[in-house]
């Protein structure tokens, strides 16, 4: 049928069974829009208040459903403002479509109005992108595109459509997904590929030989990394640390990668992990980091990240191999697929002395809890857990508040946690939680952020009251840039430089702005109502809570320290 | 090992605007200056072949390696050992000939490196010469007495000896693959 590219775009969305999409119309992008108009009944359009909030929109609702994200931009500022957005997805190997629409071709590379190279801008960011300039090309591009987006090691892919193409009419014949593979660049790259890709298995004498190596180990590690989350690997990561009866450390993102309430979880690893696991990756003889890239976050200090231990790697990106640590060995596949083979050659294995002495070590810390008009951030993490449903997605910015949430309330499977672990990007966590309550309506979800970064992008309280999407968001209020300040009194001397907030707005008043509920609570039962009032309402929740201004993330590693040296604990 | 020294790559690329662009960026995203670049399409006219040399160390030339391997548009890279491999250059010189004994004698320096005269004018004289980088140096150095105008190089082009061709199948090659797997 003879189409526009607008809606031959529509169709392609429809092919990928799109039905949700984050995005800012523009002048360039009209076309595309006009064609959305009639699709109103099939694909539901989120507007935001800023394309940065889409971005990390899409981004909750790929990370939190396993689906990939789809975001729509203008040209000029319009995509610009989404390159926040693009490199945090590609740092966390989010699965993400990102399509925005240039100028004319004709206007190409005349700085016309709004004109930006947007395809070079975002190549270090993407997992690739496309200009799309002939209109016969974009189902092809179209469909190229989420094929890579979701496979491999997921990531952001950005197609760049120059307006007219939009505009202009071709023949589309429609295509079903799993045939896809077999047009186009993707059949080239299946072609090309040096095995058989329809049925790509991990290698089994690598299997085996990571299986002799388990069984020789006296004192194992495993590491649960990020992969474990994006491959969905949690059940079978679970049978591999049940079977080799073996402490497990979990890195920020590996985060709902393994069962945080798991007796067999020393919490997190790295800058900020606990004393157990950091002590059981120094004293490891083995140690097996499923997904992980040993980033300086975990590996602090490379040459003697655990240097008692043979280090083994299970990774689907092979350039992830010896980039930051020397292993001694490494698989190549799918987490999920390369434990399955694991499990079924492994038998039972036991550790009770080396988890005795791991486990002789503190998995959390504790506070001093005796401040009358401020709470622990453990109290805080406990009152939520104890008041929300088991499931409660958690979506948080960056910072102290952060490590906190994510060190005290336990995860118990993948898309549970939101987290920019990677890019580290403050105001992330506002549009994911908007992005993971779309993609899941009926679970509870928690923004939880930090004074600084919710002043970053709070607008975006209006998109989720216009939506009626009830998130409740809690702000850890200690009048600082937290994790700055605690650098600044560990390492500079107390030189409070631009880090204290003693400023508006008032954030009860500003939820209640935006139509919202909003309290500000200084101890738990105070919380605990507040929590109560937010889970009854229909409207979302803002909860301001007191906390010390000097209450520190413990314990804690110097960037470039061995990995036992805590500065403080 | 962890010595800085010239490193020769060859990379096999899709032939597509872009593709250069995203391969040269590796490098100087590690702060690496480029030394040689020479790109051309292969036997197969979709596919591209990128040699490029920079000083590096072993280390960081293989994680670079690996970094290049992973992107989609490459099909395979390959560290020449330079030992083992042939390393070509063209180069066009054009020097100054102010008299007619200058250019008498350019024209045996030429004849020497088994170079070609692909030019003349009253005053000039264009010499054409392929080789090593050896040859190439040494004939430069030579006709500096007579004032080179303008000197262009084609960079590098290099294949290694023997039979073996980037286009083996190797394990690692194929993990890289099961990365690039679009099902
Ligand atoms: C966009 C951005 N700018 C700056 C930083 C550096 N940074 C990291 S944490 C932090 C402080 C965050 O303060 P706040 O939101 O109050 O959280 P807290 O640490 O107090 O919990 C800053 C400024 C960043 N990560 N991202």
């Amino acid at each position: 049928m003879l189409m526009t590219g607008a809606k031959i775009l529509m169709e392609c969305l429809l092919e990928q069974e799109v039905d949700t999409i984050f995005g800012y119309p523009g002048g360039t992008i009209l076309n595309v829009y006009d064609e959305l108009y009639n699709y109103g009944d099939k694909i539901r359009h989120y507007l935001t208040a800023h394309e940065q909030g889409a971005a990390h929109a899409a981004d909750g609702y790929a990370r939190s459903t396993g689906k990939v994200g789809v975001c729509f931009a203008t040209s000029g500022p319009g995509c610009t403002n989404l390159t926040t957005g693009i490199a945090t997805a590609y740092m966390d190997s989010s699965p993400i479509v990102f399509i925005t629409c240039n100028v004319n071709e004709g206007l190409l590379g005349k700085d016309a109005f709004q004109e930006v190279d947007i395809t070079g801008i975002t190549m270090p960011i993407t997992k690739c992108n496309y200009m799309v300039r002939d209109v016969k090309k974009l189902a092809d591009i179209v469909r190229e595109a989420f094929a890579i987006a979701r496979s491999g090691r997921p990531g952001p892919v950005l197609i760049d459509i120059v307006k007219n193409v939009t505009a202009e009419k071709t023949e589309f014949t429609p295509l079903p997904r799993d045939e896809h593979a077999m047009h186009g660049k993707l059949g080239a790259l299946i072609r090309r590929a040096s095995h058989d890709l329809k049925t790509p298995e991990p290698d089994i004498g690598d299997v085996e030989r990571l299986v002799d190596m388990i069984r020789d180990s006296k004192k194992p590690l495993l590491v649960c990394g990020g992969g474990v989350v994006r491959s969905r690997a949690h059940k079978e990561f679970l049978a591999l640390a049940e079977r080799m009866d073996t402490p497990v450390a979990i890195t920020v993102m590996g985060g709902g990668g393994f069962c945080g309430r798991n007796p067999l979880t020393t919490g997190i690893i790295g800058m900020h992990g606990s004393q157990a696991s950091n002590m059981a990756c120094d004293a490891c003889d083995l140690l097996v980091a499923v997904g992980c890239r040993f980033s300086d976050r975990v590996a602090l200090d490379p040459p003697t990240f655990a240097k008692q231990a043979k280090i083994v790697q299970i990774d689907i990106d092979r350039a992830e191999i010896n980039k930051n640590v020397e292993v001694d060995h490494h698989i190549i596949g799918d987490a999920k697929r390369v434990l399955q083979l694991i499990n079924e050659r492994l038998e039972q294995q036991n550790h009770e002395a080396w988890k005795d002495y791991v486990f002789s070590f503190k998995t959390e810390v504790e506070y001093d809890s005796g401040h009358e008009h401020t709470m622990t951030p453990k109290q805080i993490s406990d009152t939520i857990a104890k008041t929300c449903p088991q499931d409660t997605i958690v979506a948080t910015d960056v910072g102290q508040h952060q490590m906190w949430v994510i060190q005290h309330f336990h995860y118990d499977y993948p898309g549970q946690l939101l987290t920019s672990g990677g890019f580290g990007t403050m105001g992330f966590g506002l549009g994911a939680a908007i992005g993971a309550k779309v993609g899941n309506p009926e679970k509870t979800v928690i923004h939880i952020t930090g004074d600084g970064c919710f002043r970053m992008n709070c607008h975006e309280l209006c998109t989720e009251e216009f939506y009626k999407l009830p998130i409740i968001t809690i702000i850890y209020n200690n009048q600082t840039l937290g994790m700055v300040r605690q650098w600044q009194t560990l390492i500079y001397n107390g030189h409070y430089s631009q880090t204290t907030l003693e400023r508006g707005p008032d954030f009860v008043k500003l939820a209640e702005a935006y139509g919202l509920g909003g309290k500000r609570v200084c101890t738990v039962d105070e919380l605990e109502a507040a929590l109560k009032e937010a889970l009854a309402s229909d409207h979302g929740y803002v909860i301001d809570c007191a906390i010390e201004m000097d209450e520190m993330v413990r314990p804690m590693v110097p960037v470039g320290e061995k990995i036992t040296k805590f500065l403080v604990v | 090992m962890d010595q800085i020294r010239r490193q020769s790559l060859s990379v096999l690329v899709d032939n597509e605007s872009g593709v250069l662009s995203q391969v040269s960026r590796m490098f100087s995203r590690k702060g690496y200056n480029i030394e040689s670049l020479a790109v051309g399409t292969t036997d197969n006219p979709a596919v591209s072949r990128i040699t490029i040399e920079v000083m590096a160390n072993d280390q960081q030339t293989n994680l670079l390696c690996n970094q290049l391997r992973k992107l989609l548009p490459v099909h395979s890279v390959k560290l020449l050992d330079l030992e083992k491999s042939i390393r070509r250059e063209l180069i066009l010189l054009k020097v100054h000939t102010a008299s007619n004994d200058a250019c008498n004698r350019a024209i045996q320096i030429a004849n020497i490196f088994r170079a070609s005269i692909i030019d003349v004018s009253t005053t000039t004289l264009t010499i054409a010469v392929i080789g090593d980088a050896r040859k190439t140096e040494a004939i430069i150095d030579l006709v500096k007495e007579f004032g080179v105008l303008e000197l262009v190089r084609t960079g590098m082009v290099a294949l290694e000896r023997g039979a073996d061709t980037i286009y083996e199948a190797t394990k690692e090659k194929g993990e890289f693959d099961y990365g690039k797997n679009v099902l």
